[in-house]
């Protein structure tokens, strides 16, 4: 539900059972005791940049919407968010 | 003659070219004649640039006659389907970017063509960088150039091939967990990752922001490492590139290995599934190394065994988030008929996405979903320090780490598709250097049972040039050239 990938037929019994090999395979790290352990996001010490925050040439409207599926008066298109009443 | 100009290094093309014995479009057409003879069989390029490399080769032989040639100029390169280039298709070898072309190039790519780099075309790869052998790619397979029914690795499989084959001089991929460096060693080609930050990752259409990195395929480590210096160094456009010099990656890297301590970690080693043919011509390198100077030293990366685990948390995690933008609105395949929103992204996702990317991004998102984000994301996170202790802690005791790449050779097509955890075996020995953010090379060292075996270098963080000057140490020593493969199927050998 989360992925937001819809299932056909037969995906659900082809991943369930993939999934639990890999997840099998992945329970190994609860052998580990890592209670004293700090986490790593960034592997590479790099400080944080800041930049002014002025303009900057960017895309062109035309240019942006290129590769819409659908654009509406040089808007995206995007699907209503609510059901219709 | 003209095979004769598709097996060339950058050095050598690039002393023709300024003698003036053969130009800049010469040396494309010579390419494009290989192509359109091998590649029907290899599969390497998922679209050829012919509009980019006309005008390229154009103003390199211009350049070449003013006398005023960059370092790149007229070397035909081919870029992996993942790294945007303005105007060119780019679709991360998935159907769901079918048509994509982007509005703009990526630095690294850029800075290439700056060097005078004529691009010919885009090479296949496993959708969205996510797999081993190009097999995952959401258009077809590639083929392995030194038996066509083999596998090229992955996930840069097209670019690595392109080089085996003749079909370009260098190529850019990029190395999530393995995807230069495996590659290079299956089609036996030098396949370098840098350290993370090295290169700008602006146009690389992102898969696991804190592992990927572009990096260079070629035919010697002399080309890998001048093209590494070529894109290398900061970019304001990705916050996560660093500032050191670019150059610094060449520093005294021609110096030979006399009096380095290089590190073989038993784990690596000795590592499970290791072919005997691959463990042999790792001991052969070893010895030629030995010989050079080298004082050959063991050391242990004990957390090996859970790194497989806790790269296949954290990547599919990421790639989770990072694929999330493809809703079917702004670019990409849209399926517009569904009744709710939520139904018109499943839908889309669904048919856009190959079994791979779904797979990861189900793994993904349940490692990152409440309740199960502390035992999966946060203990993976956890172990990836302890990952990178390890390989502080053997930094100590020698100056670079040396094993095989691959713990096998380039195995049939088909062979490993319907087990996913064998084919993520298959990054066994690389995905640790993509943990802890180090640069890597894969070199030629020579072959079992008649396929290429590479052998990997890893150094500590911002350490290219030792990394280079172990490769090309062992480079000279071995004579183990990069050759270029013809094409041929099967020869029927038993499997090794």
């Amino acid at each position: 539900m989360l992925a937001r990938i819809g299932l056909e037929p037969g995906d659900e019994d082809f991943y369930a059972g993939q999934l639990s090999g890999i997840l099998e395979h992945i329970d190994r790290l609860q052998q580990l005791d890592t209670e004293d352990i700090p986490p790593t996001a960034q592997v590479v010490e790099i400080a944080s940049r800041l930049r002014e925050d002025e303009p900057r040439p960017c895309l062109s409207q035309e240019e942006a919407l290129a590769n819409a599926p659908a654009a509406v008066d040089g808007f995206f298109r995007v699907p209503s968010i609510q059901e219709e009443t | 003659m003209t095979d004769d100009l598709t097996s060339l290094t950058i050095q050598e093309a690039s002393r023709l070219l300024r003698l003036g014995s053969i130009s800049s479009a010469d040396l494309v057409t010579a390419h494009v004649e290989r192509i359109e003879r091998v590649d029907p069989q290899v599969k390497a390029y998922l679209r050829l640039t012919q509009q980019l490399w006309e005008k390229q080769a154009d103003d390199a032989d211009r350049k070449i006659r003013r006398g005023d040639a960059e370092p790149l100029a007229g070397i035909p390169i081919a870029i992996k389907d993942v790294l945007c280039v303005r105007g060119v298709e780019t679709t991360a070898g998935s159907q769901i970017l079918r048509g994509f072309k982007p509005p703009y190039t990526g630095t690294a790519v850029a800075r290439l063509f700056e060097a005078g780099a004529v691009m010919l075309g885009v090479t296949n790869c496993d959708e969205f960088a996510m797999g081993s052998s190009t097999e995952n790619s959401g258009y077809f397979p590639t083929h392995n150039p030194w038996d066509l029914d083999r596998v090229p690795g992955g996930s840069s499989g097209g670019s690595a091939a392109a080089v085996a084959a003749g079909e370009a001089i260098i190529a850019l991929g990029t190395d999530t967990g393995g995807s230069i460096r495996q590659p290079a060693a299956l089609c036996g080609v030098v396949g370098m990752k840098p350290t993370y930050g090295r290169v700008s990752r602006y146009g690389l259409i992102a898969f696991a922001s804190s592992l990927d990195q572009i990096g260079p395929f070629a035919r010697s480590v002399d080309d890998a490492a001048l093209t590494l210096s070529l894109m290398a160094g900061y970019d304001p456009l990705d916050s996560t590139s660093s500032d050191r010099a670019a150059m610094e990656v060449l520093n005294n890297y021609g110096a030979g290995v006399k009096g380095m301590r290089l590190g073989v970690p038993r784990e690596y080693y000795d590592v499970q599934g290791i072919e005997a043919g691959v463990k042999a011509a790792i001991d052969a390198a070893l010895f030629i190394l030995q010989k050079q100077g080298a004082e050959i030293v063991d050391v242990s990366l004990p957390h090996t065994d859970y790194g497989l685990a806790a790269y296949y948390i954290i990547a599919p995690a990421e790639c989770s988030s990072n694929l999330a933008r493809f809703d079917g609105v702004r670019y990409g395949l849209s399926e517009v008929d569904a009744p709710n929103i939520t139904e018109e992204y499943s839908r889309t996702r669904r048919k856009g996405f190959g079994t791979e990317v779904r797979r990861r991004v189900m793994l993904g998102t349940y490692a990152l979903s409440s309740g199960y984000y502390d035992a999966y994301y946060l203990k993976a996170q956890k172990v990836r320090t302890l990952i990178k202790r390890d390989f502080d802690a053997a930094f100590e005791k020698c100056d670079a780490i040396v094993s095989a790449t691959s713990p096998t050779v380039a195995f049939p097509i088909g062979s490993k598709t319907q087990d996913p955890l064998s084919m993520y075996l298959c990054d066994v020995l690389t995905l640790g250097g993509n943990l802890a953010g180090l640069p890597g090379i894969s070199v030629p060292c020579g072959t079992s049972n008649g396929l290429p075996v590479g052998l990997q270098v890893l150094g500590p963080q911002w350490g290219e040039n030792v990394v280079f000057r172990v490769a090309r140490a062992y480079e000279e020593a071995s004579e183990m050239k990069a050759e270029v493969a013809t094409p041929v199927p099967s020869p029927h050998r038993g499997e090794g």
